[in-house]
């Protein structure tokens, strides 16, 4: 049978096969078109971010209040300080994986191990660090009200400072206690009732005379809008329905619901990849350990996990910005 | 690999001037986030303040260091290379494109209060 094949006078160009125009390992290149499609998941869901934040432009919450905890520094008002901290572990455990690969280049192996180890190390320290963060910001600060149509009123003194509810709230007598599963139907339970009621709040604030309400709309110098002691009461009397303390994917006390949403997912998400990322280190650093690469002539595995791991430090570069600084 | 040992003093010794650089980025970038300085903040360029065009030009640089010198992307071959960001930054800006435009539309139905928000 005669060749079918048609000779197209491009058999010496880089595309003609038996050559290898992309210079990298099929393992490599994978990992490389693995992190481009994962890059454009975390685009999306960070695109999709930016759309609600232009949605709301004028009250999203300003990152610098909403996170402003540091470890063993309780009630010190340190914005931001703790996720840079998070995000220079991060970045330093990107150098540290970049030198076990380039130890793997000149094959020395206790050198390799060290590296990994460290990385680890600080890939566990970031995904503890996110837990707290978000333990943090699932109990709140200073709770808030609710209003009607689900804005966020926040309480603050003369001097524009947020007030925690239980610094004012009044102390009414009430009857209502939590339904739980064992007291009536065993397929009814309250969900947690709120430290306080509404009217507890209403009253507080109504005996405190210099209590302000802060809406969530921003003003041009970007700052809430804080609204006068009249205007105060009658917005409290006419909108308010409800307590907010802390967040979940329903009530936010920071602000919109969605940005407590966006919150936990974007960086549930990073998080979750960070921990996959710690995993397959340690399946790495195992094998290292056991002398798989010095057998088999190369670390080329070390190479690829460490594409994985710079791309997780990538993400947080852009989870930084868009959710703490912008 | 394809690396020689000769040039492996000048490796380590990038690591370590990029990860000086990202440092003292993103000190830049918290002090600037905890200042928030007023003309910055005040001043507008392409509807954006300028404090963010800042942060997001920052970012956009670091994003690059780390991709270029840590996960060695200046050194693969550049079909590789453009097949990775090109596409990349293609279909993002696309796609930022298209929501910002779209969110900034609905801001302006409830701004205008075609559309009642806060009752």
């Amino acid at each position: 049978m005669d060749a079918t094949a048609v000779r197209t006078g491009t058999e010496g160009k880089t595309w003609g096969g038996d050559s290898h125009p992309l210079k990298a390992s099929y393992g490599k290149m994978m990992m490389w078109f693995f992190i481009l499609s994962d890059a454009l998941t975390f685009s999306a869901f960070l695109a999709a971010y930016g759309f609600s934040r232009f949605k709301y432009m004028d009250e999203w919450p300003i990152a610098d209040e909403v996170f402003t905890h540091f470890p063993f520094l309780h009630g010190v008002d340190a914005p931001m300080y703790y996720v840079a901290l998070m995000t220079f572990i991060l970045i330093f455990s990107s150098v540290t994986m970049v030198l076990a690969v380039d130890a793997g280049h000149r094959m020395k192996k206790s050198s390799v191990i060290w590296y990994m180890f460290f990385t680890i190390i600080g890939g566990i320290i970031f995904v503890g660090s996110q837990a707290w963060e978000w333990a943090n910001f699932i109990s709140g600060e200073y709770g808030a009200v609710e209003t009607k149509a689900g804005r966020i009123l926040q309480f603050v003194n003369a001097e524009g400072e947020q007030v925690a509810l239980e610094s004012f709230a009044a102390d009414l007598p009430t009857e209502r206690v939590m339904l739980t599963k064992s007291d009536a139907l065993w397929y009814e339970s309250d969900a947690t009732l709120p430290d306080f009621y509404l009217e507890e709040i209403v009253e507080g604030f109504k005996a405190n005379p210099d209590l302000l309400i802060r809406t969530e709309l921003l003003n041009e110098s970007n700052e809430k809008t804080i609204l006068s002691r009249a205007e105060s009461l009658e917005r409290l009397e006419r909108d308010a329905i409800g307590v907010v303390q802390g967040a979940n994917l329903i009530h936010n006390e920071y602000g919109p619901p969605l940005f407590a949403d966006f919150f936990f997912f974007i960086t549930g998400f990073h998080g979750f990849h960070v921990l996959s990322g710690v995993i397959i280190n340690i399946i790495i650093f195992i094998n290292v350990i056991l002398g798989t690469y010095e057998r088999r002539g190369n670390y080329e595995m070390v190479e690829k996990v460490g594409l994985y791991w710079h791309f997780v430090d990538l993400v947080w570069v852009f989870v930084f910005t868009f959710f703490y600084l912008v | 690999m394809a690396h020689d040992t000769g040039h492996n003093e000048s490796a380590t010794k990038r690591i370590w001037s990029v990860f000086g650089i990202l440092s003292i980025v993103t000190i830049a970038e918290v002090i600037l986030g905890i200042i928030r300085p007023e003309f910055l903040i005040e001043t507008m360029f392409l509807r954006m303040r300028l404090l963010n065009w800042i942060f997001i030009i920052l970012t956009l640089y670091k994003a690059y260091l780390i991709t270029w010198a840590f996960m060695h992307m200046e050194h693969e071959a550049k079909g590789l290379r453009r097949a990775v960001v090109w596409t990349g930054i293609f279909l993002v800006c696309y796609l930022i494109f298209i929501l910002l435009t779209e969110g900034d539309y609905i801001f302006g139905v409830y701004h205008n209060e075609y559309q009642s928000w806060d009752f």
